[in-house]
C-alpha cells in the first residue's frame, strides 16, 4: 500500500483501527519485559547502585522526545510540500506526546542528578537544550491553539517545526562539543555501543517499549483528531443550515 | 529592479520614525529595563559589572521582541500587505528590506544606547567597546528571527505575547555567544574572537533562514 493511499482519512481510520489492538498488545508486552529485566535482571551499579535504575526510564523517554520531534518536522514536509492531508493531523497529534516524553526525561533526569551530581539542575549544554525543546514544543501547541482555522494553524506550525528542527543535532552533539556535566553518547555510537551488554539489552527493550507506546498514542491521537475536525465541520454545516433557514424568515 | 527596494526601505524607515511609529520607544523600553535592574539586584558596582553584558544583552533582547509585532501587522491592518504580496516581487528579498528598515529603526538605536547605559552598569571602556561591537553584529539575527514569529503571528489579534514565546527558544544561540564574547575582554583567558565569530555566523544563518521562512508563513496566512 503506498502512502498516498493514507491520504484517505476513511482509510486511515480503518488501519489504524485494525492496527491499534496489535501493537497495544505488542506495546504492553514490551512494558513487561522491560520492567521485568529492568529490576530483576539488570544489575546494580557498583558506585550508583539502584539509582542506576532510573536510567531505563530517562534515556529512553529522551530518545523519544527527539523521535517525536523528528516526526513532526517530516510531517511539518509532508504539509508544507505534498499538502498531505493527514501530515498535518500527524504532526498535531505528536506535539504533546512529544512535550510529555520531553517532560518525563527532565523530570527523571533531575531526580537521577541530585543523588548522582548534588543538584536537580544545572545550565549543562545537554540539559539546556532539551529544556529548549520542551519550550519549543508548548510554543507549537499554543500556536495550534490560537489560530482556528486548523489548515491555516497546520501550515504556520509546519513552518515552525521545520525551523524548531535545527535544536535536534544541537542536542544529539550537544555532549561531544562543549564539556559537559551530562555524560557523552555512550550507545548510538559510530564505533559501536560502550556499555556492557547487561545493561544494554534491558535498555533496547524499554526503548522498544517506549516507541510502542509513542505508537499506540500517536495513532489513537491522530484517530481523535480526525474525528474532532470532523465533528467541527458537522457543526459549522449545521450552524449555516440553521442560518440559513433563518435568514430568509428575517427578510420576508 | 532596484527601485523598488529603495522605495519600500525609504517608506519603511518613514513610517517607523514619524508619529505613530515608535522606533525610539525600543530605546526607551531599554533604558527603563536598565534602570531597574539595580534595584532588583542591588547598587553594588562590582556585581553589575560582572553582570552589566548579560543585563545588556537580555534588555536588548526584549526591546527587540517588543517592536516586532508591528513588523507586518500594521501593513496587514490597512491591506498594504495584501498589495505587497500580490506584487509580485520576490517575498523574501520584500522581507528582507523591510527587516533591515526595522534594525535601522529599532536595532541601530538599542546599539548605539548600549555605551550610554553601560555607564550606570560601571563597564570597563574595553568592555563596553565590547559589548557594543557583539550588539552590532547580533541584533540584526535578533531582529531576522523574530520576523519568522512576526510573520507566523501576523493574523492573530493579539499575537505579541505568543510572538515573545515562540521567538524567545531561537535566539538563545545568539544570547549565548553575544554575552561570552561581551564578558570574555573582562575575564582575561576566555578568547574573544571565537565566540564573535560564531555570533556573527549565526546573524549570517538568520539573513538566509529568516526570510525565507517568514515570506514561506506570510503566504500562507494570506490564503
Amino acid at each position: 500500500m503506498a502512502i498516498l493511499d493514507l491520504a484517505n482519512p476513511t482509510r486511515f481510520l480503518s488501519l489504524a483501527q485494525r492496527l491499534l489492538p496489535w501493537v497495544s498488545v505488542a506495546c504492553v508486552a514490551a512494558f513487561v519485559a522491560g520492567l521485568y529485566l529492568t529490576f530483576f535482571v539488570a544489575p546494580d551499579d557498583y558506585q550508583q547502585g539502584a539509582t542506576v535504575k532510573i536510567m531505563y526510564l530517562h534515556v529512553p523517554a529522551a530518545w523519544l522526545s527527539m523521535l517525536c520531534y523528528s516526526t513532526m518536522a517530516l510531517s511539518a514536509l509532508g504539509t508544507l510540500i505534498w499538502k498531505h492531508p493527514l501530515a498535518d493531523v500527524s504532526a498535531k497529534a505528536a506535539a504533546p506526546i512529544g512535550a510529555a516524553f520531553t517532560f518525563v526525561s527532565l523530570i527523571t533526569g533531575s531526580l537521577w542528578g541530585k543523588p548522582m551530581w548534588g543538584t536537580y539542575w544545572v545550565w549543562d549544554a545537554r540539559l539546556t537544550s532539551v529544556l529548549v525543546l520542551f519550550i519549543m514544543y508548548l510554543g507549537l501547541i499554543a500556536l495550534w491553539r490560537t489560530i482556528e482555522d486548523p489548515i491555516r494553524a497546520g501550515k504556520a506550525a509546519a513552518v515552525l517545526t521545520l525551523v524548531g528542527a535545527i535544536n535536534l543535532p544541537i542536542i544529539k552533539f550537544s555532549v561531544d562539543w562543549w564539556n559537559t556535566l551530562h555524560q557523552p553518547a555512550s550507545v548510538i555510537r559510530m564505533d559501536g555501543p560502550t556499555i556492557h551488554a547487561s545493561i544494554l539489552w534491558p535498555l533496547s527493550v524499554m526503548a522498544l517499549a517506549f516507541t510502542l507506546l509513542f505508537l499506540v498514542m500517536h495513532l489513537m491521537a491522530m484517530r481523535n483528531e480526525i474525528l474532532r475536525r470532523r465533528v467541527r465541520t458537522l457543526q459549522l454545516h449545521a450552524a449555516s443550515a440553521r442560518h440559513g433557514v433563518a435568514t430568509p424568515q428575517a427578510a420576508e | 529592479m532596484s527601485g523598488w527596494i529603495g522605495a519600500l526601505f525609504l517608506r519603511e524607515l518613514r513610517l517607523s520614525v514619524r508619529v505613530g511609529g515608535g522606533a525610539l520607544i525600543g530605546v526607551l523600553f531599554f533604558l527603563a529595563v536598565i534602570t531597574v535592574i539595580p534595584f532588583g539586584v542591588g547598587p553594588d558596582l562590582n556585581l553589575l559589572a560582572l553582570i552589566g553584558p548579560a543585563v545588556l544583552w537580555i534588555g536588548a533582547l526584549l526591546a527587540t521582541l517588543l517592536g516586532l509585532d508591528r513588523l507586518f501587522q500594521a501593513d496587514r491592518d490597512d491591506g498594504s500587505l495584501d498589495l505587497m504580496l500580490m506584487a509580485g516581487r520576490p517575498l523574501e528579498l520584500l522581507v528582507l528590506v523591510k527587516c533591515a528598515a526595522h534594525w535601522l529603526g529599532t536595532g541601530l538605536p538599542l546599539v548605539l544606547a548600549a555605551p550610554v547605559l553601560s555607564i550606570f552598569l560601571n563597564l570597563e571602556p574595553l568592555a563596553v567597546g565590547a559589548l557594543t561591537l557583539t550588539l552590532l553584529a547580533g541584533t540584526p539575527a535578533l531582529t531576522l528571527i523574530g520576523a519568522i514569529g512576526a510573520a507566523l503571528t501576523v493574523s492573530l489579534r493579539r499575537g505579541g505575547l505568543l510572538l515573545a514565546v515562540l521567538v524567545i527558544p531561537f535566539s538563545i544561540p545568539v544570547l549565548i555567544f553575544g554575552v561570552s564574547a561581551a564578558g570574555a575582554v573582562t575575564r582575561e583567558p576566555a578568547p574573544f574572537l571565537t565566540p564573535f565569530l560564531f555570533l556573527c555566523a549565526l546573524s549570517l544563518i538568520a539573513l538566509v533562514v529568516g526570510p525565507v521562512a517568514s515570506a514561506l508563513a506570510l503566504r500562507f496566512s494570506s490564503d
